[in-house]
């Protein structure tokens, strides 16, 4: 599966452990409008880390939180390299 | 006016000449007509010596009724705005409760019928005498660190106002904003700072999206803000970031990386970016303004404001002014130790010239604020037939601080058969039924044992 993928089903299971609606996971989407809150971004980045081996966000210091679901991607397909 | 003239909440708002409001997303209330009239319908002799559940819904009615009945009543009790309905009752009692201020947004509970009840508004209206005696009143907080019917502690103003040292006023009007719920101690220092400042406040609301809030605050031109580290991790995920300008950033509440200080001091350069210490039962014992995570250790050696720490077998103890008084009960357990220091249960280590946090004594995980016994959580784990010892921890997380992780022995009937991806499922589905979804484990490790130290219990590990 590629990163993606595993990030758009980890995103869909979440939000239904959740009883979140989950939007239409477009490049552009904010996150925030995802459906998923803090808690879910929280589990998600825990759970891509056991999926992934990577967690880009703690391994660098100082990376920024992505804003959209593209840019979200991005870091992981980065940090994958 | 100066710290020591303060008699009560009221009179601190006095001195004000500036035009001066408290908001929230529904109502504006202008400061001034606050100083000729009353929230509360014209009833305030009535609190006279009353112990006063606070209960209105709205964060705004219940700063108005704070600033109306500090020095009125003898005790007010102030309900966050997630407490259990069903610890109502018990907290009442205890607080020895005969009165009660609700709004429209309350959420009714027998609890409230108590010998006066009084509904607060946002529409001032003249009038409002007040009882000529001032009392010192007390204002009790509820804790949020233990399990159960939540324990209160007694503060007075003096001790909460205590942390706020007198500052050049600004040559411009300061906007105060916090992404706390000011019926929480990090919330309500925000709205005394704001009150005993001569500032503006901008209140959050509950269900408000964040891209929304953020526009408020952008239109109400805050200056200060702040929030726990999960509340700015939060909002530097929105677009809307952009819109606010403030001059001070500021965390507490929650334990703040260097991740998340530098990344504020990027998006918001020049303005200054500070993180407090604070808990309700200690008040805040320090500021740290220098950019960088954990504390100087000249805190320790030498005391500032009048706030001694010293750190016993790992954890964090604070002597102070601000600390809280007592808790509430018939046999309340001792808030300090024979000293007179709070122990925070807050694990640091030295390193160098600085300490640094390293987690909860207890093993107790934050999570975005929000506090896990780990006992709690592994209690339901081990209810699974599968399940012979678990161990729940905390795991750092960058956008909540820590988060849930179980480590998991199954003993030898589970070895044999089902397959390990439907007893965490199972596992999990046990924890969403009977915890809250922030105390659900993120996921869940299988490990072949647990070590446990000589007392015979696990061995927790810090942070």
């Amino acid at each position: 599966m590629t990163i993606k993928l595993t990030i758009m089903d980890q995103m869909a299971q979440i939000a239904r452990e959740h009883g979140k609606t989950l939007a239409p996971l477009r490049e552009d989407l904010v996150l925030l409008d995802s459906g998923l809150d803090s808690l879910g971004f929280a589990v998600l980045v825990a759970r891509l880390e056991d999926k992934l081996g990577i967690d880009p966000f703690t391994s660098a210091e100082d990376a920024m939180f992505p804003v959209t679901f593209g840019d979200f991607v991005k870091v992981y397909e980065n940090g994958a390299r | 006016m100066a710290r020591a003239e303060v008699q009560s909440l009221r009179d601190c708002l006095e001195g004000a000449t500036r035009e001066r409001f408290f908001r929230d997303r529904a109502a504006t209330v202008r400061v001034d007509d606050l100083k000729r009239g009353t929230s509360l319908g014209g009833r305030l002799a009535d609190f006279a010596g009353k112990s006063v559940l606070l209960a209105a819904g709205s964060q705004l009615a219940t700063a108005l009724a704070l600033i109306e009945l500090d020095g009125i009543a003898r005790r007010l009790v102030i309900l966050p705005p997630d407490v259990d309905p069903g610890h109502l009752g018990a907290l009442s009692a205890a607080a020895e409760a005969d009165a009660v201020v609700i709004d429209g947004a309350s959420v009714p509970s027998e609890a409230f019928d108590l010998p006066l009840r009084v509904i607060c508004t946002p529409n001032i209206v003249p009038g409002g005498e007040r009882p000529l005696a001032r009392l010192p009143t007390e204002w009790l907080l509820l804790t949020s660190g233990t399990t159960g019917v939540p324990k209160m502690v007694v503060h007075s103003l003096a001790s909460l106002t205590a942390p706020i040292l007198p500052v050049r006023q600004a040559d411009y009007p300061v906007v105060w904003a916090t992404f706390y719920d000011i019926r929480r101690y990090g919330g309500l220092q925000i709205f005394l700072r704001a009150s005993l400042g001569g500032a503006s406040l901008v209140l959050s609301s509950t269900g408000e999206p964040i891209a929304d809030h953020l526009a408020r605050l952008a239109e109400h031109g805050v200056t200060h803000l702040t929030g726990t580290p999960s509340h700015w991790r939060r909002a530097l995920m929105s677009p809307a970031i952009g819109k606010i300008a403030p001059r001070y950033v500021r965390l507490s509440g929650e334990i703040a990386d260097q991740a998340i200080l530098d990344n504020l001091r990027h998006v918001f350069a020049p303005a200054g970016v500070g993180h407090a210490y604070a808990s309700t039962e200690a008040g805040v014992a320090f500021e740290v303004n220098d950019g960088l995570a954990g504390f100087p250790a000249a805190f320790v050696e030498q005391p500032r404001n009048g706030v001694e720490l010293k750190v016993v077998d790992g954890s964090l103890r604070i002597r102070s002014p601000r600390t809280a008084s007592r808790y509430v009960g018939d046999t309340p357990a001792p808030l300090a130790d024979g000293d007179g220091f709070v122990d925070t249960g807050d694990i640091v280590e030295r390193h160098g010239e600085r300490y640094r946090y390293v987690g909860r004594r207890g093993g107790i995980i934050n999570i975005g604020g929000l506090k896990v016994h780990p006992e709690e959580v592994e209690a339901v784990i081990n209810r699974h037939p599968r399940v012979r010892m678990s161990l729940v921890r905390p795991k750092r997380s960058p956008i909540t601080g820590s988060i849930v992780i179980a480590d998991v022995v199954l003993n030898e009937s589970a070895c044999a058969g089902e397959a390990l991806p439907q007893v965490e499922s199972d596992i999990l589905k046990l924890c969403r039924d009977a915890l809250p979804r922030h105390k659900v484990p993120a996921a869940i490790a299988f490990v072949p044992a647990l070590d446990v130290a000589a007392t015979g219990k696990l061995a927790r590990r810090h942070g």
